[in-house]
């Protein structure tokens, strides 16, 4: 189709200004020379023409509204509508950033209800609702570890982090000025206790531990783990970017966890990439508690007011009190689920990644053949071997039968990975249409595979090339 | 399909190859296999002359359309020079990772510990067992 740029007109518009009715002055006169150019070409459409434009690009996308999303929720699941309906109440969207306290009394109880409710869920003794995002709040919690130890004058240099984790950890860990350090995975896809025992020395802060892990997989030794680490006075650091597999079930604090960070898109079901900003609340034990952001909301009677008044502090990570409107949302979800629909959340994306596990086992390799929890990964080794089809092929080819591919070549512990999570939205029918479509893929990959290694077929471009694109950028039109 | 790994070099479990000069010196890159599981690389990140890495350590970087790796040192020692064409041509470690497309030359530190590396042999089993 053509580009917007290409449909304009000199002249035309999409809507009339009233005749100037008081003295035009040339723009030279108001604006500096140097700052301003002839050259802006901006595209003059009517106001149809625009609106065809944009609608038209519109039912292109795909997105989690339109159908099934194996990407799972490290994009983004499913947003319950009522959590949008809550968010818009007057009380929430009307509110003045600058609002003093005692005009925001409803607000700030709603934050404090959350971060009690966080801290009820995940077992921790308060939580932070100010980082803006998951990895803004990875870095507010490794902060607060550094702070920890700087009190007590302990000079430790290292953080440990397994070969499975997210890339943002060891990034967090870097920007905090320590050196990280990896912890190998052993063969079941958990920590390798012996290469943890002996790099956990007195020089290390702790170990950063996604659980259940990238893989998909519980840390069976989070026991062991949590021993290792505290009895070197280390801190126990749960990138909580999987906790939507346990909520109910287990608790952070209850495994030996000092710190959690949640990535509210991710189990609290708020939109997430292109669809609004994120939100990363941290959770902290009893060690930390004097470390958390300000400002804090304290509770006096019936009243809620802020409080800079913590001397251990790190200060302040974000300006005023966070995304407040992602706040409202996971608000609405945990209010509008309660307990026992939380704990089923967990329960059914478990049962919807082993069910999916199971039925796609016989025609695809798994990583690791063992229960997984909110998402399984597979490796595309069998059809490399057999046919020379690539993992990347076989998400290319989804495309051509409507389904926007699952997380591909991650976690890069697993070559050719494919890492599928459902979610709890879908249902049985989703899933058994997905199953039925990587099935024929597989077999397509073993009896036409020029078919798949040329995917997509059917959608508007064909595939793209990735190489040029990445080394020879250019997001101009034209010139 | 791979190309077959040179004898006249030693080879590292994270695929980086060094190329003993016999006078203190070696030539360091990433094995075809690497490029090969790699893919299209986009992108090298050269380390500066004169920067001094020990064994194991993080010396490069290389991107590709999958992933972003780093390069390690397969010997300490410091870097006397670096492949600038792959600053605008990454391509070539995808063409010729054991030639055209090396990435530093090392000053050893102590060229004993190229006998903790992998011959040819040994790293041809490896990269089998990697396959299945």
């Amino acid at each position: 189709m053509d580009l917007i740029f290409e449909k304009s007109r000199p002249g035309r518009t999409a809507g009339g200004i009233p005749v100037c009715d008081v003295p035009e002055i040339a723009l030279d006169q108001v604006i500096e020379q140097r700052l301003l150019r002839e050259d802006v070409d901006l595209p003059e459409v009517a106001e149809v023409d625009l609106i065809r434009h944009y609608t038209t690009l519109s039912r292109r996308n795909f997105g989690v509204d339109v159908g099934f999303y194996p990407l799972g929720s490290c994009t983004m699941k499913y947003n319950p509508k009522i959590n949008e309906d809550v968010a818009r109440l007057p009380g929430f969207t009307a509110l003045h950033p600058l609002a003093p306290a005692e005009f925001a009394q409803g607000d700030m109880r709603m934050m404090y209800e959350l971060q009690g409710f966080l801290s009820e869920i995940f077992g921790m003794a308060d939580f932070t609702l100010q980082p803006a995002a998951g990895a803004h709040g990875e870095l507010t919690g490794v902060m607060m570890m550094k702070k920890y130890f700087e009190t007590r004058g302990d000079d430790r240099r290292r953080i440990l982090i397994p070969d499975a984790a997210h890339g943002t950890n060891p990034a967090t860990g870097a920007l905090c000025g320590f050196q990280t350090v990896t912890v190998r995975s052993n063969a079941e896809g958990g920590v390798d206790m012996d290469h943890l025992r002996e790099l956990m020395t007195g020089d290390a802060v702790g170990l950063m531990l996604t659980n259940p892990n990238t893989l998909g997989l519980f840390e069976r030794n989070i026991e062991g783990v949590s021993d290792i680490v505290h009895s070197r006075g280390g801190l126990l650091y749960c990138d909580g970017a999987n906790a939507n597999a346990f909520m109910g079930k287990t608790r952070a604090g209850d495994l030996g966890f000092d710190v959690i960070q949640l990535n509210l898109h991710k189990t609290f079901s708020t939109p997430h990439g292109c669809g609004g900003p994120g939100s990363g609340p941290v959770g902290v034990s009893d060690k930390l508690v004097d470390y958390l952001p300000v400002p804090r909301i304290v509770k006096d009677g019936d009243r809620y007011a802020w409080s800079e008044d913590f001397p251990d502090t790190i200060g302040r990570v974000r300006a005023f009190y966070g995304n407040f409107n992602v706040m409202v949302k996971a608000y609405a979800y945990i209010r509008s689920l309660g307990p026992d629909g939380l704990r089923k959340v967990s329960e059914v994306a478990v049962l919807n990644a082993n069910y999916l596990k199971e039925k796609l086992k016989p025609y695809f390799d798994l990583a690791y053949d063992r229960t997984c929890m909110h998402e399984c990964v597979f490796t595309g080794h069998r059809q490399v071997r057999e046919s020379g089809v690539h993992t990347s092929d076989i998400a290319k080819r989804l495309l051509d039968y409507g389904y926007h591919p699952p997380t591909i070549y991650f976690p890069m512990i697993v070559p050719e990975a494919i890492m599928i999570e459902p979610n709890e939205t879908e249902s049985l029918e989703t899933l058994d249409a997905f199953c039925d479509v990587m099935i024929a893929i597989a077999r397509e990959a073993r009896e036409e595979p020029e078919k798949v290694k040329s995917a997509p077929l059917t959608t508007p471009v064909r595939r793209l090339d990735e190489v040029r694109a990445a080394r020879e950028p250019d997001v101009c039109w034209k010139g | 399909m791979a190309k077959p790994n040179p004898t006249d070099r030693k080879y590292s479990k994270e695929h980086e190859w060094a190329l003993d000069h016999g006078d203190g010196t070696a030539t360091v890159g990433i094995t075809d296999y690497a490029q090969e599981m790699l893919t299209d690389i986009v992108f090298v990140e050269l380390p500066p002359v004169g920067k001094k890495v020990e064994q194991t350590a993080p010396l490069a970087v290389v991107e590709s359309v999958k992933s972003v790796s780093d390069v390690f040192a397969p010997v300490g020692g410091e870097v006397i020079a670096v492949n600038l064409p792959l600053e605008s041509r990454p391509e070539l470690i995808n063409q010729d990772a054991f030639g055209e497309g090396w990435i530093v030359k090392l000053k050893m530190d102590n060229p004993a510990e190229l006998d903790g590396l992998m011959a040819a042999a040994a790293y041809d089993a490896l990269i089998r067992e990697e396959k299945h």
